[in-house]
């Protein structure tokens, strides 16, 4: 497990820790909008097709495709 | 202070509550233009200030950060870095959403660093005090450097304070929040010294931003792109590592200035009713249920203040003409101005009634939860989960749905969007459908209950949806952008909107079409007049003359001799000769030059295609007074009774009345709707396009369907 799991592999309700990001120009956008290393991160729901999902970082509710998502990797 | 007039700029995230600061500020003053060269809209206003003086106040698109993402948001980053110009602004308020502050903050310190004099306005204080927050606004304040002013922009609370802020000399801070790298410093020396950029982080964006460098002259950009080069600077490379720069001391910043933190407890509303209205079941419900709701009101509320502003223009026409002296000038006004003038009018109650739900749906929050139910879907032809709404709209009208794609941020989706929403079939295209579906399909019931004059008129709509869809496919493949799409989108708090924005918003879309595809429609629609009412020589002062020795031997009322030189005026005008020019181009479709002059004439809009078919057909006695259906069923029956002269038999058979419906679910046949893709594309490339791809498909088609057919 370790660093190998990322956001789109969360379970709705889960609670994990921002590691880093697997794609640079995203990962900028992302930042942006609170979305950093080492904050928590919550998987609420995804919507009702499976994409996208909608997450909470640094207070603020995202929402992202699933592909997003996976660009970021979580700790647990 | 440059210039008369204090220049202030509002700079702010998206959703904290930008437009309602800026409403509230300059009221009804607003002025809607655009930002040189660029397709952006910019909104600005005057507002009175307590010296006595007044401040324009400019509203800059929302962002997140310095760094565009969009082409929108280009033109904050060019604002902000093009100082000592004419329209620098003087002062700038960043607007922040006090309930989260982390975001805004990342924004002020990256404006503050540009070195212009900054405002912090920290909105939504109703919510603060609601979620139990408190913050030391001396100790934020002086931490930043700027002033700090807690308002709600909803109610006004604190605009006052912000007013007098706006009048206090601006100073600009030192603060360098951020420190540029050490490999940075070099290049950054080198391009303060050379361009006269008197700020470290400004030199730091010309090299990290080439794209927004628009305002300097090409020698200064040029040296710009040679220093970067030399230093091996690379855009972008550092951003992210800025970025966090940035978040740890305002991290840093807020735990000393946070009194007393939310527990998130007060969203709770807002979670319960993500439940319902994102859940795999009741969000479509609900989510359709809206659409309907919104078509509806498009389709059938509209109708009432549409048909009134209808019979308003048609009475003021005939007024016209009969009280002004006879004369080309009297023409002009009475059957060009005036049906043109009203031809722009009459879109007012759908485009007023569109954005008052377009606004409720952004105000309430509820427009990001449309794109998280719809993004999926949509996304794989190209559109954007946004597009939902103006394709629906679409079916009642294409020109408010179109004004409705500047939701969309995304340029290439948006343009789909746009290109391919006339081809939803819009109400105008009905009194065609009806008329000519009532020509060809016999009223009986299939299977009991079904009508086939019914289950046509749903084919045609459910065509044009096909088309529009399949069409947004092969548009995705062919135009090809640089910029990737992604979604990464906020999903805001759901809050009760504030009616006034919605007013304002109303105010300002029926504004920019009533004066910008105005202009165009009117345009169009004198030309298309002159082409009606004009024919070489004197053919058309002569037509009663050669109408009235046709028709020695018959014994005609005055309302048929009157319509026979009607038709015959309209057959020798210069639009009866195009319609003749264009007979062997639309003969393979199964026309002849009768339904090519209504081509032509439509093209002002297609319901005029029913309008000519009864001129030129000549009908007897079509009056005002009788209602539509007993009009439509006379221009029925005279076009049931039009004799084809070469096969002798009927003019409009099944095969010649599908091929005119293929062709009018297809075809641009609507200035209006060009008029306004002009002017949300600011340019005639995508309106041409849209034309040509149109007119392509549903002549092809229709020549399909006739070949076939007969």
């Amino acid at each position: 497990m370790g660093l190998s799991r990322n956001v789109a592999q969360m379970q709705p309700g889960e609670v994990g820790v921002v590691a880093g990001f697997t794609d640079d120009h995203l990962s900028v956008k992302l930042m942006e909008m609170g979305c950093l290393p080492g904050v928590t991160v919550r998987f609420n729901f995804t919507a009702p097709l499976g994409d996208p999902v909608c997450i909470s970082v640094s207070g603020y509710e995202l929402s992202l495709r699933l592909e997003e998502a996976a660009t970021i990797s979580i700790l647990n | 202070m440059a210039g008369p007039k204090l220049k202030v700029a509002l700079v702010g995230n998206p959703n904290s509550g930008k437009s309602s600061l800026f409403n509230h500020l300059t009221g009804l003053n607003q002025k809607i233009g655009n930002f040189p060269g660029v397709t952006v809209e910019k909104r600005s206003g005057a507002c009175a200030l307590p010296n006595g003086k007044a401040a324009e106040i400019i509203d800059l698109p929302g962002i997140y950060s310095i760094y565009p993402r969009s082409l929108d948001e280009r033109i904050v980053s060019e604002v902000l870095l093009d100082h000592h110009s004419p329209k620098t602004p003087d002062k700038i308020i960043v607007i922040a959403d006090a309930t989260n502050l982390k975001r805004g903050l990342l924004l002020l310190t990256q404006i503050v660093d540009v070195g212009l004099p900054v405002i912090l306005a920290l909105n939504m204080m109703d919510l603060v005090a609601k979620a139990g927050i408190s913050y030391d606004f001396h100790t934020l304040s002086k931490k930043l450097g700027v002033p700090v002013v807690p308002i709600n922009a909803r109610n006004g609370v604190g605009l006052d304070e912000l007013k007098k802020q706006m009048v206090e000399d601006g100073h600009v801070t030192s603060k360098n929040f951020f420190s540029v790298w050490d490999e940075a410093k070099a290049p950054v020396k080198e391009i303060r010294s050379k361009l006269e950029v008197d700020n470290d982080y400004e030199a730091y964006l010309f090299l990290e931003q080439p794209q927004s460098l628009s305002f300097l002259d090409t020698g200064k950009k040029i040296q710009v792109d040679e220093i970067r080069k030399r230093f091996e600077f690379f855009p972008g490379k550092f951003q992210g590592a800025e970025t966090i720069q940035r978040y740890s001391f305002i991290q840093d910043l807020l735990n000393e200035v946070t009194l007393k933190s939310s527990d998130q407890t007060w969203k709770e509303n807002s979670r319960r009713l993500d439940k319902v209205l994102t859940h795999k079941v009741w969000g479509y419900l609900i989510f359709f249920g809206l659409l309907f709701l919104i078509f509806q009101s498009v389709f059938a509320w509209a109708q009432v203040p549409m048909d009134f502003i209808d019979g308003q223009f048609a009475n003021l026409s005939k007024y016209l003409s009969q009280v002004l002296p006879a004369g080309p000038l009297s023409s002009l006004v009475a059957k060009g101005v005036v049906p043109g003038l009203g031809g722009i009018i009459i879109f007012v109650p759908q485009i007023a009634i569109l954005f008052a739900f377009i606004s409720i749906l952004e105000e309430s929050g509820y427009m990001a939860r449309v794109v998280f139910l719809m993004d999926k879907i949509m996304r794989k032809f190209g559109l954007n989960g946004k597009s939902v709404v103006p394709l629906m709209s679409g079916v009642a009208c294409a020109i408010p749905a179109i004004m409705a794609t500047r939701t969309i941020d995304n340029w290439k989706e948006r343009t789909i969007t746009i290109l391919v929403t006339p081809l939803m079939s819009c109400s105008a295209r009905l009194p065609i459908f009806t008329i000519l579906i009532a020509l060809i399909v016999p009223s009986q019931t299939a299977l009991g209950f079904f009508n086939l004059q019914g289950l046509a008129l749903m084919g045609l709509y459910l065509l044009g949806f096909v088309a529009a869809i399949a069409s947004a496919y092969v548009m995705k493949l062919l135009i090809n952008v640089k910029e990737r799409s992604y979604l990464i989108m906020e999903m805001p708090t759901y809050r009760i909107p504030k009616w006034s924005n919605v007013g304002f918003t109303i105010l300002e879309k029926t504004k920019a079409f009533v004066f910008e595809a105005g202009k165009i429609i009117m345009a169009i629609a004198i030309i298309l007049w002159v082409l009606a009412s004009y024919g070489p020589g004197d053919t058309l002062s002569r037509a009663e003359e050669v109408v009235a020795q046709q028709t020695s031997n018959m014994r005609l009322t005055e309302q048929g001799f009157e319509d026979r030189v009607a038709a015959y005026k309209l057959e020798h005008s210069y639009a009866g000769i195009i319609g003749k020019a264009i007979e062997p181009a639309i003969k393979p479709l199964g026309y002849d030059w009768k339904i090519g002059i209504a081509l032509i004439t439509s093209f002002a809009a297609r319901e005029v295609f029913v309008g000519t078919m009864a001129t030129i057909y000549s009908i007897g006695s079509v009056d005002e007074e009788e209602d539509a259906s007993v009009k439509a069923k006379t221009i029925k029956e005279r076009m049931k009774a039009e004799v084809n002269e070469e096969t002798g038999g009927p003019r409009f058979t099944p095969a010649v009345g599908l091929s005119l419906l293929v062709f009018y679910t297809f075809a641009m046949q609507c200035m209006s709707t060009l008029a306004v893709v002009y002017r949300e594309t600011r340019g005639w490339k995508w309106p041409l396009i849209q034309l040509t791809y149109m007119t392509v498909l549903a002549y092809v088609s229709a020549f399909a369907v006739f070949q076939i057919l007969s």
